[in-house]
């Protein structure tokens, strides 16, 4: 029995000790890509980057400033049109629906979130882009922000479900109507849960390329208003990643630690507000 | 009385009106989502009457002659994620096991906090550090410590530029470890206390209590972790379609270059001439989507059975 | 105050500190156990205040007292149980048939020291696989399904499940349930049975047939019990060890205790008078 039980005991703090390692490697795993980032996108970024537009095919030089704007713009009309539509949805799904009716929108949310980036894009396509026979910033705009509805609504949902019953009960009781209850009482409660997940939907959207590939599709210069196809920092990455042009990895390299700088900088913020405490202000 | 009466009628009607307004928008939801299934079907009738379900078998995807079969990404997108999920899947759970039985609760938090980092790294940045890092290191490194000693078997057979099979599922890996870990990590977090210590109580050592007591115990909420990997990992484009290889071929070497569905729509949609040609591509696309939402679903109710199972084990 | 002749080995019973010491002079019986001195805490907050007893072999010794008496975590330490919780402290020494079980190797004093449980947990294998487990990774010698059906009939639950072994240990009842885990922890063959309050989430008829089995098993086992239950502990126990905030106030043969309580607090509990 003696050497069996040394074996146990040393198989037990050897296979404990291996998971020790996988989570270190997993975490690991960040840290290197947050490394390798910094180091070749650091040494490649400059003022250029921001301000400039791209040199022609070929050219070294210039910058993604169009790119730059281009997913602002796109990621503001995205939020304009998901936002409400998940954010309204919730409202109603945690104030005034019944159960059956619930289930389905839920449902149907989980499903949409559910699907593939890339069908999302065709998706979008089908419906923006062919009926008006070419890319825009619109269709871009609507790809993401169908992205951002479920999280949205979910969310929403879920927060505004948390808020204290003795809340709603206080308003009403001081014969609020019930809109009024919703939008003066129980949607500032839930407001930091709220705004947490809108940022978190923003955040995944920031970094999405596929549903863009035809639908804003790119440019290489300034688009102009919505209706023309637009540059975005993911597709450019895309694009110059795996071209021939060293140059364009270089740029390449830039653009990622942008973006992924912007989207853990806002996954950070939206954590911090939401850990700060989801409590009912006093 | 009137008075009274219209103003209660105004606030009512002021309610009525929110309803109406919040149910469009939810209802919308549902529309948008019915529509989007719509559209997949009506724009993929073209391949679907003309090959029929032998579109799920053919191998040859001819832009030229007008011939598409699905099975070349089919095969990628399985192998890819055959791979990745070879790799993540063992890292993952003992990651998740470090995490929820090992380590102390505030180390646990920390770490699941940068592994939620990694979640929301987007797949082109994955796939930047995949044709830049993973690239040369399979090229470089991978290739010829595999093919060397075990080139005969097919596949490990040369020769290898860096891109392919196995490229891919490395990078996929990375990508869906978060999603294991955390979902397991809360799984074996909430199995009860008193299962553990029933183990340990009988003379197990604090391994023999983990895999044998307590794993088992949130097997299923475990295997719903995978399946939202593999889903996860079926959908993923971006990465994938830059390492990849795009080649619509089937072969047994991890190291040859291959093409995956997602792959093949981000890379050609654009070009597609003619309408059979970008049908077909949208048919992919419904074969995706249909990939996707029934091991979604299969994911949701493994993972609710268990944590239902936690609460209430005994009679 | 408890004089020892042999070291562990035997201890005249006599009701320890905090008053009324009437010393009784018991024939010297063996101790299986021996606590010494021991002192427990979590953190910087201490529960159990300089306790001295001993668990008698082949007897069945209980403890009692008011909820958060300290009774649960000093039979915990009996196994080191109380070693899952990282800020805990222990002081003090705890003999296991004169060896210090604080040195010993954790698992195989856990396989000598078995434990029950307040709420049934098996675990989710059969029945055959829940009473299997200990003799299987302890490496027992010895035909597995023998010692299955000798640690189920032991436990007074063999005749209700040997047509159904591999049937999930969820399909029992509660009382089923706990006997299975009883009979789980006789299969590794302990010296000593700890039963935290067995029955506590069991119906009467249930809590009726473990206490009956109680009284079989001590032939087999020393047992200690931890139960808040004080005509169970009368009804069941040889020995019985009263506890107050951490303090081991009389400890002495149950029918003593219970008649002639030697302390005023300990009459005070057994009559009702706090809970």
């Amino acid at each position: 029995m003696e050497g069996r039980l040394r074996w146990r005991k040393l198989l037990s703090d050897f296979m404990l000790t291996l998971t020790g390692v996988c989570a270190f490697i997993s975490v690991a795993a960040l840290f290197c890509i947050l490394g390798y980032l910094l180091f070749n996108g650091g040494t490649s970024i400059n003022w250029a980057f921001f301000t400039q537009l791209p040199k022609p095919v070929g050219e070294t030089g210039g910058g993604m400033a169009n790119a730059i704007v281009g997913s602002a713009k796109l990621l503001l009309a995205a939020s304009l049109f998901g936002v409400p539509i998940g954010f309204l949805g919730g409202v109603y799904l945690a104030e005034f629906s019944g159960s059956a009716v619930a289930s389905v929108v839920r449902y149907a949310a989980d499903l949409l979130n559910g699907v593939p980036s890339i069908v999302i894009g065709i998706f979008a396509y089908s419906l923006v882009v062919l009926p008006f026979k070419h890319f825009s910033t619109l269709a871009g705009a609507f790809a993401l922000g169908l992205m951002m509805i479920p999280i949205t609504l979910r969310s929403t949902e879920e927060f505004l479900n948390g808020v204290p019953r003795m809340l709603r009960e206080g308003a009403m009781a001081l014969g609020a109507s019930k809109w009024q209850t919703i939008a003066t009482v129980i949607v500032p409660a839930a407001y930091r849960g709220i705004l947490t997940a809108i940022l978190l939907a923003l955040a995944r959207v920031a970094g999405e390329t596929a549903p863009l590939l035809f639908t804003a599709f790119g440019n290489r210069f300034w688009s102009e208003g919505w209706g023309q196809p637009t540059a975005s920092l993911p597709v450019m990455i895309f694009t110059y990643a795996v071209a021939p042009y060293e140059d364009w990895h270089r740029q390449a390299w830039a653009a990622g630690l942008v973006l992924l700088g912007l989207i853990l900088i806002i996954n950070i913020v939206a954590r911090t507000i939401l850990s700060r405490g989801i409590a009912v202000p006093r | 009385m009137a008075g009274s009466r219209s103003f209660l009628s105004r606030l009512r009607e002021g309610d009525e009106i929110a309803r109406l307004i919040t149910f469009v928008f939810a209802a919308s939801v549902v529309l948008i989502t019915v529509l989007l299934v719509y559209e997949l079907w009506i724009n993929s009738a073209l391949p679907r009457q003309k090959f029929g379900l032998h579109f799920f078998v053919t191998q040859v995807w001819d832009p030229v002659m007008d011939e598409y079969g699905a099975l070349p990404f089919i095969y990628g997108t399985v192998v890819t994620s055959a791979v990745a999920l070879l790799i993540a899947v063992p890292l993952g759970i003992g990651a998740a096991i470090f995490l929820a039985e090992l380590a102390p609760p505030r180390v646990s938090d920390s770490l699941q906090f940068f592994i939620d980092l990694l979640a929301a790294v987007p797949s082109v940045i994955y796939g930047l550090l995949g044709v830049f890092i993973v690239v040369p290191l399979v090229r470089t490194v991978i290739y010829p410590a595999l093919n060397k000693p075990f080139g005969y078997l097919p596949i490990f057979k040369g020769p290898s530029y860096g891109v392919g099979f196995l490229t891919a599922g490395i990078v996929l890996a990375i990508m869906v470890i978060p999603y294991i870990i955390s979902v397991s990590r809360e799984v074996l977090l909430s199995v009860p206390r008193d299962q553990r210590e029933a183990a340990l109580a009988l003379g197990s050592t604090r391994w023999e209590s983990t895999w044998k007591v307590v794993v088992p115990f949130a097997k299923t909420g475990i295997m719903g972790s995978i399946f939202l990997a593999l889903a996860r990992a079926l959908g993923e484009t971006m990465a994938v379609t830059m390492v990849i290889g795009n080649t619509p071929k089937i072969a047994a070497s991890l190291f040859a270059p291959g093409y995956s569905i997602a792959a093949v729509i981000a890379n050609e949609f654009t070009e597609a001439t003619g309408d059979l040609y970008l049908q077909s591509l949208i048919a992919l696309g419904l074969v995706l989507f249909l990939l996707t939402f029934v091991l979604n679903g299969l994911a949701r109710l493994l993972i609710l059975v268990t944590t239902q199972k936690g609460s209430g084990v005994s009679n | 105050m408890g004089a020892s002749s042999k070291p562990g080995l035997s201890v005249n019973i006599a009701s320890t500190q905090g008053g009324g010491a009437s010393r009784e002079t018991a024939a010297a019986l063996p101790m299986r156990m021996t606590i010494s001195k021991v002192n427990f805490y979590y953190g910087s907050k201490q529960i159990l205040f300089d306790i001295n007893m001993g668990i008698a072999d082949k007897k069945v010794t209980a403890l009692i007292g008011p909820s958060g008496c300290g009774k649960s975590t000093l039979l915990r330490t009996f196994n080191r149980m109380h070693e899952t919780v990282s800020t805990s402290r222990l002081e003090g020494e705890i003999l296991l048939d004169q060896q210090n079980i604080l040195s010993q190797d954790l698992s195989s004093l856990r396989r000598r020291v078995g434990m029950v449980f307040q709420r049934p947990n098996p675990f989710p294998k059969s029945i055959f696989d829940n009473v299997a487990y200990g003799p299987k990774i302890n490496g027992m010698k010895g035909s597995t399904s023998e010692t299955v059906e000798k640690s189920l009939r032991h436990a007074a639950l063999w005749d209700e499940v040997k047509d159904h072994l591999h049937k999930s240990a969820y399909e029992l009842s509660g009382g089923q349930q706990q006997r299975l885990c009883i009979a789980r922890a006789l299969a590794v063959e302990p010296e000593v049975l700890l039963l935290d309050e067995p029955c506590s989430a069991l119906d009467p008829i249930s809590t009726a047939k473990i206490e009956e089995l109680l009284v079989e098993l001590k032939n087999l086992t020393t047992i200690a019990i931890v139960t808040h239950n004080m005509q169970q502990a009368a009804r069941v126990s040889d020995f019985t060890a009263f506890l107050l905030t951490g303090q081991l106030i009389e400890f002495r043969p149950t029918p003593q205790l219970f008649t002639t309580p030697a302390d005023p607090r300990t009459e005070a509990y057994i009559t009702g008078r706090f809970g």
